[in-house]
């Protein structure tokens, strides 16, 4: 479990980016962190695997506080994939790339040929184990950033803006890939601005705003309620808009998805009928 | 490694007499500073002329900016000072040579820390330098935050991997650095690139004949401060020449221990 | 007359195993607003850079046929001469917003042509009224918004004023306020101006309503050109584009036997639909 208590941050100089927050996360749910630019999505994030220490507060992961730990030791069981996979490519082969952490970490060799065969195969990689990271496109360095964090296996994984520059397809994958972290009991927390995306995930919200939580709900509560989306910069998904117009023909507001969508409108019709 | 000693170098934009000087009457001050302190070599005098800097850096309102400068010379500072007094000069001379570094280095620090790369550029410009060269050099200029606040995401992502920057013996330490200096290279190369594109298709080279929107003009004030400045540089030679400085002499001494003196 | 006009480009990059565009040929009438799309990989940035001159100018390759913008060949013309002609929008506004002050940056495009000054003054302030950022002009563009440095870095191209604009993701990094925001003044400088846009985007569901043609790219040719509502079958959907989800869900519904009149591109048009088939 991963709780904030009255958590604040600062930079050193600068105003607060975190003004109290109080937040709990429990082993193996699915939750979408959301808010505008600069509302301290990443900065939050940043708190929960010892990157950053509260100004005033507590964070404690596993029952462990942040405090009495380092990025080292709760890097184990808090995986953060970062943005821009380019800020952390760097070996000469992919095979590499993946080996690191663990060497880090203090694995033994034959521990570490294993992990990286099986990571490089679920995430459809192998190919690619001997190529250099640096020639493999956009898509594929996004994917090789995210194996170099799964290699280890850390309970709680952390995805931030994991859509971006991302075409359809990849973003098709990357949501069967969290359902499937999501059953094997991961805590998997992503930060997103892809209000389609999220829709069709369906996680639970944790809303944003200049360094406070505005909402807490599941995403059917917060992707309807247009007062929040607006205090966030965010607008209604497609369907979410769809069905928020047509509710006064019978039609359930709370619907964001497509698939309950066309259930949705199927019923309508057949009541008809 | 502490990414503060760009702090001491980085521009910040504030309302004060001293970041509102035409960049060329606020260089030729910093070169002023900077001759009159190569000039000597007596305590007293390098002791007046660093604590000429104190009023600009009052009316610049940079206090904290310049003592943190200050801060990270320390260690080339130090080592200034070892490696005089320990080759044979007297602990006057070693201190006096130190602080004409930190002189120097602070004074560079001011000029930088009131100077937007933006004004640099175009005093380059209107002094007839090549536009490319003006333009590489503030644009790396421009860069030098930007590609620290990348140096920091590369830490960050790297120790969210295990890396350990404060462990291991010297070499292992060395070698710790690899995974962040080839991702903050390869990241400054592909932002480059696409500087580079976004300049090109500004039409960048265009025409060899520029006429920019804003020009510097230099006024009262700043060729007040020229003025001074000639006549700052003018007096420290004639004292050079001319006037008998008084000198410290504190009897400290290296022992002879070692074979070279 | 075509104000762009591809026959037969292809275009290979120095060193790769195959081109990255083979046999495109298309013609853009002035003042169309068109949506280029496509899964990762299949051209589209590739065509933005011969499109502006990058490449062959910049990219060095293989370029067989030929494209003409605003009757200059870009074959045998310098990105430079190219960019009063037609200019580039990029993902990043990080990356092409290098002053320190907005106006500065404006004023970049101008300066560069070699303009006399008070042409300059004159068209910074019309590219900034016309952004909708003339209060920001002083500021730094790393104090602005991702929406308001996208706005500076279009009012940066405008100034040049030329006619076809392209514009490479622009909403990648924004937020979903600031993306329908930018569209809108994208659309403005389209429908007031008489600009010819060229849109590459992933985000079918925003800029549908926005486009009058979207034509679609898969391992570097176009396969699909035409109205959206043209485009958005199935074909589409097996390429993998994003179609929009309200279009999505009206394939299924069809899937589903539901008759209607027209496939829906938009909210708009996909709540008339269901009040038609409610009411039947």
């Amino acid at each position: 479990m991963i709780q904030t208590e009255g958590l604040k941050f600062a930079y050193p100089g600068s105003p607060e980016v975190l003004r109290g927050i109080d937040l709990e996360i429990n082993d193996g749910e699915f939750v979408a962190i959301m808010g505008e630019n600069g509302a301290g999505k990443t900065t939050l994030v940043k708190t929960f695997n010892g990157l950053l220490m509260p100004s005033s507060g507590r964070v404690k992961v596993d029952g462990t506080d942040t405090h009495d730990s380092s990025v080292a030791k709760l890097s184990r069981d808090v995986g953060l994939v970062f943005q821009n996979p380019d800020h952390q490519l760097f070996s000469e082969t992919v095979r590499e790339e993946l080996a690191f952490s663990l060497r880090n970490f203090g694995y033994e060799e034959d521990t570490i040929d294993r992990r990286v065969a099986s990571i490089l195969e679920t995430l459809d990689l192998t190919r690619y184990a001997q190529s250099s990271p640096f020639v493999l496109s956009g898509g594929e360095r996004k994917r090789v950033a995210l194996a170099a964090v799964l290699v280890w296996n850390p309970k709680h994984i952390i995805l931030d803006e994991p859509t971006i520059g991302q075409d359809y397809q990849q973003k098709d994958r990357l949501r069967n890939f969290i359902v499937q972290l999501s059953a094997q009991g991961k805590t998997v927390i992503i930060i997103s601005h892809d209000v389609e995306f999220v829709a069709e995930c369906k996680p639970r919200i944790i809303l944003l705003s200049r360094g406070l939580v505005i909402g807490d709900r599941p995403a059917e509560d917060i992707l309807t309620d247009e007062a929040l989306l607006d205090r966030a910069s965010l607008t209604r998904p497609q369907i979410g808009a769809l069905m928020h117009q047509l509710r006064n023909y019978g039609l359930p507001e709370r619907t964001i998805d497509v698939y309950s969508a066309e259930q949705a409108i199927l019923n309508a019709l057949g009541r008809k009928e | 490694m502490s990414l503060k000693v760009f702090d001491g170098f980085k521009f910040a934009k504030l309302p004060t007499p001293i970041h509102n000087m035409d960049p060329r009457a606020k260089f030729i001050m910093t070169m002023g500073i900077f001759a009159a302190a190569l000039m000597f070599q007596n305590i007293y005098a390098l002791i007046i002329i660093f604590l000429i800097q104190l009023p600009i850096v009052y009316a610049s309102r940079s206090w904290r900016k310049w003592a943190g400068s200050m801060r990270a010379g320390l260690l080339l500072a130090v080592l200034i000072f070892v490696m005089n007094f320990v080759f044979g000069s007297t602990f006057v001379f070693s201190a006096a040579m130190t602080l004409r570094f930190v002189t120097l280095m602070s004074t560079f620090s001011l000029f930088f820390m009131t100077t937007s790369p933006d004004d640099l550029g175009l005093a380059l410009e209107q002094t007839h330098v090549p536009y490319t060269l003006s333009f590489t050099f503030t644009t790396s200029v421009r860069l030098v935050p930007t590609m620290a606040l990348d140096a920091q995401t590369v830490i960050d992502a790297q120790r969210s991997r295990g890396l350990e920057l404060d462990r291991g013996n010297f070499m292992k330490r060395i070698r710790n650095y690899i995974p962040i200096l080839i991702p903050l290279i390869v990241s400054a190369i592909r932002r480059s690139i696409e500087l580079a594109e976004a300049l090109e298709s500004r039409g960048f080279g265009a025409s060899p004949n520029r006429q920019p929107l804003i020009v510097l003009r230099m006024k009262a004030t700043d060729y007040l401060v020229v003025t001074l400045t000639i006549l700052m540089v003018t007096l420290a030679v004639y004292v050079y020449f001319y006037v008998p400085l008084p000198i410290l002499d504190i009897p400290i001494k290296m022992p002879k221990i070692f074979p070279w003196f | 007359m075509s104000i762009v006009q591809a026959n037969h480009l292809s275009f290979t990059y120095t060193g790769a195993s195959k081109p990255s565009i083979e046999d495109i040929s298309i013609g853009i009438a002035p003042g169309e607003f068109v949506v280029l799309t496509g899964p990762s990989g299949c051209g589209k940035t590739t065509i933005c850079r011969c499109l502006n001159g990058l490449i062959p100018n910049f990219y060095s390759g293989d370029f067989a046929g030929e494209l003409i913008v605003d009757g200059m060949s870009v074959k045998q013309h310098t990105t430079a001469e190219l960019a009063p002609h037609v200019g580039m929008v990029f993902q990043n506004p990080e990356n092409q917003l290098f002053s320190l002050s907005v106006e500065r940056d404006v004023a970049f495009g101008p300066e560069n042509l070699g303009l006399r000054r008070e042409e300059t003054r004159k068209r910074v302030d019309w590219a900034l009224d016309v952004t909708g950022i003339s209060p920001l002009k002083d500021k730094p563009p790393y104090e602005l918004s991702g929406g308001q440095q996208q706005r500076a870095a279009i009012a940066a191209v405008l100034a040049m004023q030329p006619k076809v604009m392209i514009l490479d993701e622009p909403t990648s990094f924004l937020d979903p306020k600031s993306a329908l925001e930018i569209l809108e003044v994208i659309s403005d400088l389209n429908k007031k101006l008489g600009i010819t846009i060229i849109l590459v985007e992933h985000r079918l569901d925003i800029v549908s309503k926005h486009a009058n043609r979207v034509v679609v790219m898969d391992n570097g040719r176009i396969v699909l050109d035409g109205t959206p509502k043209d485009v958005y079958g199935e074909h589409a959907r097996l390429i993998g584009i994003g179609l929009p989800r309200v279009t999505t869900l009206f394939n299924l519904l069809q899937r589903d036997g539901i008759r209607f009149a027209e496939t829906p591109t938009t909210v708009d048009e996909a709540v008339d639909v269901v009040r038609k088939m409610l009411i039947r």
